[in-house]
């Protein structure tokens, strides 16, 4: 499978009267979005706004943020089960607006959803202030209940982002606008990939995903993922949206469709392959809640590595606490297997930092690498322009009782900023001992 | 301009007197005392001990809210930029006054605090957590080596730079967020390659080590036992008058169950914020069961139901808050006679 990403760098946002892309500026047209997301009869009320980095903007609360990718090529459409059709993506040729995110965001699903500053000292936190944002503020219909409504906003995320690359589809096909990049990703056949550099270690990534539910769910292919057994995907599928993120956990540590679309330790993996590694495959599992269901996913999923005949394998987690157990059960499984692990978490040890920082622990556990300590506070200053409901604030995990001050200020844990802690390693954040 | 640091030792490093001298009654003096001439001389005249703090052992343990406030007070009287506290060797009650006066200051101060102790010290323990203690040998022989050591860990917080191992001071335990150069993906691909070919690699988070707890005999006389409800199921009185936070609990309720035979959604629901909350502000038996514990009283199953149940929230609570909770109910559990408790989560 071979799949390309040609990317057109986004540096701007703007209303007008047609959507399409011209010098890194992307128009969106308004009305057009708005009626199209409209059409879902679930929704109540859509409105669309921007925000661009270095702007004194706040977001809040944020579902989700995807970014606009459609097909160039034949074929399925991305994110499949939603957008696309069930068939497998991740070949051909893939547009992408690069440098944007569409972030959902409005009365949704209040405890834990995420803050996303364009500026000031929260900026640094997220990764969505780097991004040129869509924000889309959707108002699910009073009749549509909780879990609907998340629904509901997963999909209208899914559809404006892929709304927006397709209007620049025709341009880019008919060469009026070049790609600024492209670059090409090769998933071989595994008999290809089992002879390919004799000499390199074989290397897996085991993908673990939310599953907890309900609200902490992760889809593929359309399928919830607690209802999967570990498989294999091809790394260019999750480029194409084949995992999507339908979670309500806390906001730092949650696996966002942006971040499974440009999964770092997939472009990282690449990164050394045929050079310093052998990277033959993507093993997906779940975190589900019960005993049976951590043993069962972590046992087939070390299965599925040894079948791959793996030396080694980068372990990520997503959300806390209880997914520590399957991470965990995944480490000392492997490890016991004869393959070595590294494993990717981040922390809860406390406003102070003085608490053991997981929940879980195994003394296989011997390379870990943390996104950094989600308890610490931060006072984010106020903004001169806030979308969505800032209320919110005070109910975001990682916000307390009285986070949001007269001033518009607010104190809260890191917790409560979008893609903090991320544990896919997505950020630069991490965490040491004094 | 150099820093001006204030300097509290004991009455024996003042040369007041040992063991009989250990009431003498806190004073301040102007310029150095005993062991500050060192310190003084270490600190290379980039900063300056202005004051010394003299406080018998006994008297700071007797009277530690009086030594406190003294200290901070010096400190703010005399511009303290920072607090040097020793070097107090194995000294029990010096160590132990060491780390309390320079924990205190650096709360109520706000100004950073040095002390130095032998690893044993009581004081480490209960201060370490909070300060930067120099590791010293186990008396005053290491006098030659804490000062300079004392000085150089006092210089770099004065100019605001982050300590590190090379500082020789007792690590704290305490996790601290920083900006890698490179993103975490990067960092776990690097690590796996030096694992891979066994060379040296360094763990960003050793593995925490638990304590197990062994579960108590199972009750015999179900018939006469008192049974409680305990959960981290956020399952609160409406409204949530204690505030508990949806994540990262900083606190738990303790509420009345008189007269309660049913929670009902117009007067509980959950302050959890790390699932969905539907089902649970609907009945919130569900997650506290409430309904099915008064039924087993009626039949008789269980002698009766306690009176008080206790709530908090299990989203991201820290193990510190989540242990200081299950002690203080543990013990009002104890205290009321209760044999047993039911604990719900999510």
């Amino acid at each position: 499978m071979k799949l390309e990403l040609h990317r057109i760098r986004i540096s701007k946002l703007e209303f007008g009267s047609s959507t399409g892309v011209r010098n890194g500026v992307l128009t969106v047209n308004k009305d057009e979005l708005e009626k199209f997301l409209l059409e879902d009869e679930r929704l109540a009320g859509v409105s669309l706004d921007v925000a661009h980095p270095g702007e004194s903007v706040r977001i809040l609360p944020v579902k989700d943020a995807v970014e606009p990718r459609c097909k160039l090529s034949e074929g399925n459409e991305v994110f499949p089960g939603f957008i696309g059709d069930v068939d497998p993506v991740g070949e051909g040729k893939t547009l992408v607006l690069e440098g944007m995110a569409v972030l959902t965001t409005g009365r949704l699903v209040a405890p834990q959803e995420g803050i996303v500053d364009m500026s000031g000292p929260g900026a640094e936190y997220t990764p969505f202030s780097q991004t040129c944002n869509l924000v889309v503020v959707l108002e699910p219909s009073e009749e549509v209940k909780l879990h609907e409504a998340e629904s509901v906003c997963r999909i209208a995320g899914l559809k404006a982002a892929h709304y927006l690359a397709s209007r620049c589809k025709e341009a880019v096909l008919s060469q009026a606008v070049a790609a600024d990049t492209v670059e090409t990703f090769d998933a071989p056949a595994l008999t290809e990939a089992m002879h390919a550099y004799p000499n390199l270690p074989k290397v897996a990534y085991i993908y673990m995903l939310q599953s907890q539910g309900l609200l902490h769910d992760t889809y593929v292919y359309g399928v919830d993922a607690k209802k999967i057994l570990p498989t294999l995907i091809s790394p260019t599928e999750t480029m194409d949206g084949a995992i999507i993120s339908g979670n309500c956990v806390s906001a730092c540590d949650k696996n966002s469709t942006y971040v499974h679309q440009n999964n770092p330790v997939i472009k990282q993996l690449y990164a050394r392959h045929g050079k310093e590694l052998n990277f033959v495959g993507v093993i997906i599992t779940n975190e589900n809640v019960t005993l049976a269901d951590k043993k069962r996913s972590s046992s087939y999923a070390v299965k599925l590595a040894r079948m791959l005949g793996v030396e080694a394998c980068v372990i990520s987690e997503e959300g806390f606490g209880n997914p520590d157990a399957d991470l965990v059960m995944n480490c000392w499984k492997a490890e016991r297997a004869g393959i070595k692990t590294v494993l990717v978490t981040d922390e809860y040890a406390g406003r102070d930092g003085s608490s053991q920082s997981l929940a879980d622990s195994c003394p296989e556990g011997n390379a870990c690498v943390t996104a950094g300590n989600a308890n610490m506070m931060i006072t984010l200053p106020p903004m001169e322009k806030v979308i969505g409901d800032a209320p919110k604030a005070d109910i975001i995990a990682g916000g307390f009782f009285g986070s949001l001050r007269e001033d518009g200020s607010m104190e809260v844990e890191i917790q409560a900023i979008l893609g903090a802690t991320n544990e896919l390693g997505f950020t630069r954040l991490g965490a040491y001992t004094i | 301009m150099a820093y001006r640091v204030v300097h509290y030792i004991n009455q024996f490093f003042a040369g007041i007197g040992g063991e009989d001298k250990a009431d003498h009654e806190l004073e301040v003096r102007e310029g150095v005392v005993g062991p500050g001439l060192a310190l003084a001389n270490a600190l290379k005249g980039e900063a300056e001990i202005v004051a010394t703090i003299i406080c018998g052992d006994n008297f700071a343990a007797m009277h530690s809210e009086q030594v406190c406030a003294a200290v901070e007070n010096a400190c703010k009287q005399y511009q303290a930029d920072l607090l040097l506290a020793g070097p107090a060797f194995n000294a029990g009650r010096y160590g132990t006054a060491c780390g309390m006066v320079s924990s205190f200051v650096q709360k109520n101060v706000g100004i950073p605090a040095v002390t130095a102790m032998y690893k044993e010290n009581p004081g480490v323990d209960i201060y370490k957590k909070d300060l930067y203690i120099v590791e010293t040998g186990d008396s005053a022989r290491g006098m030659g080596t804490a000062v300079p050591a004392m000085a150089k860990l006092a210089l770099a917080l004065l100019k605001g730079e982050q300590p590190s191992k090379e500082h020789g001071y007792i690590e704290r335990g305490v996790r601290v967020n920083t900006f890698y150069d490179t993103c975490g993906a990067e960092r776990a691909v690097t690590m796996l390659l030096k694992k891979i070919k066994g060379e040296p690699f360094t763990t960003e988070y050793p593995m925490p080590v638990f304590d197990r707890v062994e579960p108590r005999p199972a009750v015999k006389d179900m018939k006469s036992a008192t049974i409680a409800l305990v959960t981290s199921g956020g399952i609160v009185p409406k409204g949530n008058p204690d505030h508990i936070a949806a994540s990262s609990a900083q606190n738990y309720g303790e509420y009345s169950l008189s007269g309660i035979n049913d929670l009902t959604a117009d007067k509980h629901q959950t302050a959890h914020g790390g699932y969905d909350q539907t089902y649970a502000n609907q009945d919130a038996d569900r997650v506290l069961p409430v309904d099915v514990l008064r039924d087993l009283e009626k039949e008789g199953v269980i002698g009766k139901l306690h009176e008080m149940w206790y709530a908090t929230v299990g989203n991201g609570t820290s193990v510190a808050n989540a242990r200081r909770f299950g002690q203080e109910i543990g013990q009002k559990l104890k205290d009321a006679q209760v044999q047993a408790v039911i604990l719900t989560s999510t």
